[in-house]
């Protein structure tokens, strides 16, 4: 298959510059995952990729062969819209075939891929009919089906799945990823949702403001993010930030703040005695709390509960602790009554410590 | 009891000026006119003293060469006006449907032809056309090419010609914000799928723009129909018959040969051809939101 990169990849239009020199290597057979809010330029660097938009500066690379001149035709690739992108006009079976008809195949290759691939999504009593007489995820399966048949290397995926109600899209993630599993191809994969990335990425690029944040695995990225940003983009409920300084106590090491006073240890400790600046955020990830009255006061956060959002076997716990809001995952089961104040324990592991000003991770 | 009459009625007496109004201006003067068109009936006369001759004006009509003529020349010039004017338009609108500097100026240039009053565009022409002294043939002239009798020899190329100049901007205007309206991303797909720029127009932009091109191929093709005023001033019908489109010889029979009911029977042969194309549009209006609403309901049942 095909490798792309990306080397110093930028986007302008006019003076304001949106992508700012973007470089990112793709292994063979990955499924990268461009994960960020709205706005980070995660859109425009897979529509550059695909010929739909133009380079300003940079140049993409497929096979070691620059490629940001050539037409989107002449890059072999395939892309899935977020808004399928079908042509209306068509029936399913002629737009999945369009692409074949376009390069003039032998009319008993065109009839067998179309079956093939309608098969592998689940298409075929429907290849009769037009876009509009299907539903929104059976558009989707067309979209699939419509790539898959181009039997390209390179698919590219743009927010497929955020048209879709939230059962549909549970379901078509799952699907998708059965069928990137059984089909080898590199894949790029938008999506403004984490949990698509999570679910799905051999590899997620964290995008923010025109910058690439941080890639890795998706357990790297969840249990190491190296800025604020992907620490509070990655998982769900987001992590809690509590602002406090570096404390020094009978040789021990404290991070501090309103309503909180926890001592670090082991690694965290010694990156903290090694830190210049004293100003920095402590991160607690809600599924890090754990209720324990007993707990060792240096080692937990004493939370006001304020509200319990029930969400079937857990329950998440919207708390105050000082000033800020503090949110709490735990098992449902666990008896806990609003306005009480109570005493969470912090799992070892579960610190993060990043420099205020910086917002880099320790 | 009586205010809930009076609420039933309430709907009725505002919408009643409205109804009268085109009762008088609209239903009159078309009920004037078939019965008119009924009868042998001279200008001096009142419509009272006309005798009845039933339906002689039109078997009359049916089997004057001079009114065939007319209908073939207003057949023929509709036939020529409409296609190549939805030629060129659509081709105009594929060709500036692009963001490049100027394209908005350039735009309303090209709609500037459809807001002069056609009275205007009729004595422009016939100058430019003129034979000595006209734009053209002193062009032509100028660059030692033999000069062409515009309004004499070709003079229904004359007038098709003008009309194209005045009607071209209608359908590019329609055509452009049809253009305009297609999804962008079927666009994007048919690029990656390999479509060239020319397949793209052929496969992809043509099929959808179809329902807004037949709708404007229709209205321009019923307004092709009622030309008067571009070819009263240019030729008044002449050379012999050869422009006289029908709604000069309708104006001619009553004013010139003082036949009013035959007359009134050719607008009643025009409006019903008129009528006939009319309900082909509001057919294929129907029948395309049926279809929408058939494929609506068919998804919805499986939902």
């Amino acid at each position: 298959m095909p490798t792309i990169r990306l080397d110093s990849l930028v986007k302008r239009y006019g003076d304001v510059e949106v992508l700012h020199g973007i470089d990112l290597e793709m292994a063979d057979n990955e499924f990268t995952v461009l994960v960020g809010p709205s706005g980070c330029g995660k859109s425009t660097t897979l529509r550059m990729i695909a010929g739909l938009e133009d380079v300003s500066d940079g140049e993409i690379f497929v096979n070691d062969n620059p490629v940001s001149h050539l037409e989107p035709k002449e890059r072999d690739l395939a892309m899935v819209f977020q808004d399928y992108a079908l042509y209306p006009h068509m029936n399913v079976a002629q737009n999945i075939s369009f692409a074949l008809r376009l390069a003039r195949r032998p009319k008993a290759e065109i009839d067998a891929k179309v079956k093939e691939v309608a098969d592998m999504v689940g298409l075929t009593e429907f290849l009769a009919r037009k876009p509009g007489a299907l539903s929104g995820g059976q558009r989707q399966r067309v979209a699939m089906a419509r790539a898959l048949a181009k039997d390209s290397g390179i698919f590219l995926f743009d927010e497929p799945l955020s048209n879709l109600d939230a059962k549909l899209r549970g379901q078509m993630r799952a699907e998708l990823a059965m069928m990137s599993q059984r089909v080898e191809k590199n894949m790029i994969y938008v999506t403004h949702d984490q949990i698509e990335a999570m679910t799905l990425a051999d590899r997620i690029v964290v995008m923010h403001g025109g910058y690439i944040q941080q890639q890795g695995t998706p357990e790297e990225l969840f249990k190491r993010p190296v800025n604020k940003f992907v620490a509070g983009f990655m998982g769900m409920p987001p992590m809690n930030f509590l602002d406090g300084e570096f404390v020094e106590r009978d040789g021990e090491i404290f991070v501090s703040g309103q309503g909180f006073d926890v001592r670090l240890e082991g690694e965290v400790a010694r990156k903290a005695s090694s830190h210049g600046n004293k100003a920095v955020t402590l991160g607690v990830r809600p599924s890090d709390l754990s209720f324990d009255g007993a707990a060792e006061p240096a080692r937990s956060l004493t939370l006001d509960v304020l509200v319990s959002e029930y969400v079937g076997a857990q329950s998440v716990l919207l708390c105050k602790c000082g000033a800020a809001q503090v949110m709490v995952e735990i098992n449902s089961e666990t008896p806990v009554a609003l306005g009480q104040t109570l005493i969470f324990a912090v799992n070892s592991g579960g610190i993060h410590l990043f420099d205020r000003a910086s917002e880099v991770a320790l | 009891m009586r205010t809930a009459m009076a609420n039933r009625l309430t709907p009725y007496l505002f919408m009643a000026p409205a109804a009268i109004i085109m009762a008088l201006a609209l239903m009159y003067p078309l009920g004037y006119m078939i019965w008119g068109s009924f009868r042998e009936w001279n200008p001096s006369q009142t419509i009272g003293e006309a005798e009845f001759v039933g339906l002689k004006n039109y078997i009359f009509l049916w089997n004057d060469p001079n009114f065939h003529e007319s209908l073939g020349v207003t057949l023929k010039f509709a036939f020529f006006v409409v296609t190549i004017e939805m030629v060129i338009g659509v081709g105009l609108a594929l060709l500036l449907d692009r963001d490049i500097r100027g394209m908005s100026f350039l735009r309303t240039m090209f709609i500037l032809p459809m807001m002069i009053a056609p009275v205007v565009v009729g004595l422009m022409w016939r100058y430019m056309y003129h034979p000595t002294v006209g734009t053209f043939n002193r062009t032509l002239d100028g660059l030692g090419i033999p000069t062409v009798d515009w309004l004499g020899q070709y003079a229904l190329m004359s007038v098709i010609i003008a009309d194209i100049w005045q009607w071209t901007p209608f359908i590019f205007i329609l055509a452009l914000a049809a253009l305009q309206s297609l999804p962008r991303s079927a666009l994007e797909a048919a690029r990656i799928d390999g479509a060239t720029p020319w397949q793209q127009i052929i496969h992809i932009k043509l099929p959808l723009m179809m329902p807004v091109l037949i709708v404007t191929a229709l209205l321009r093709l019923i307004d092709a129909f009622k030309v008067l005023e571009v070819i009263l001033v240019m030729t008044e019908g002449g050379p012999g018959l050869s422009t006289e489109i029908l709604a000069l010889r309708i104006s001619r029979t009553a004013t010139e040969f003082r036949e009013l009911g035959v007359a009134a029977a050719m607008s009643n042969y025009l409006l019903i051809l008129l009528l006939l194309l009319t309900v082909g549009m509001f057919a294929f209006n129907r029948w395309q939101e049926a279809r929408a609403a058939k494929l609506h309901a068919q998804v919805e049942e499986e939902a």
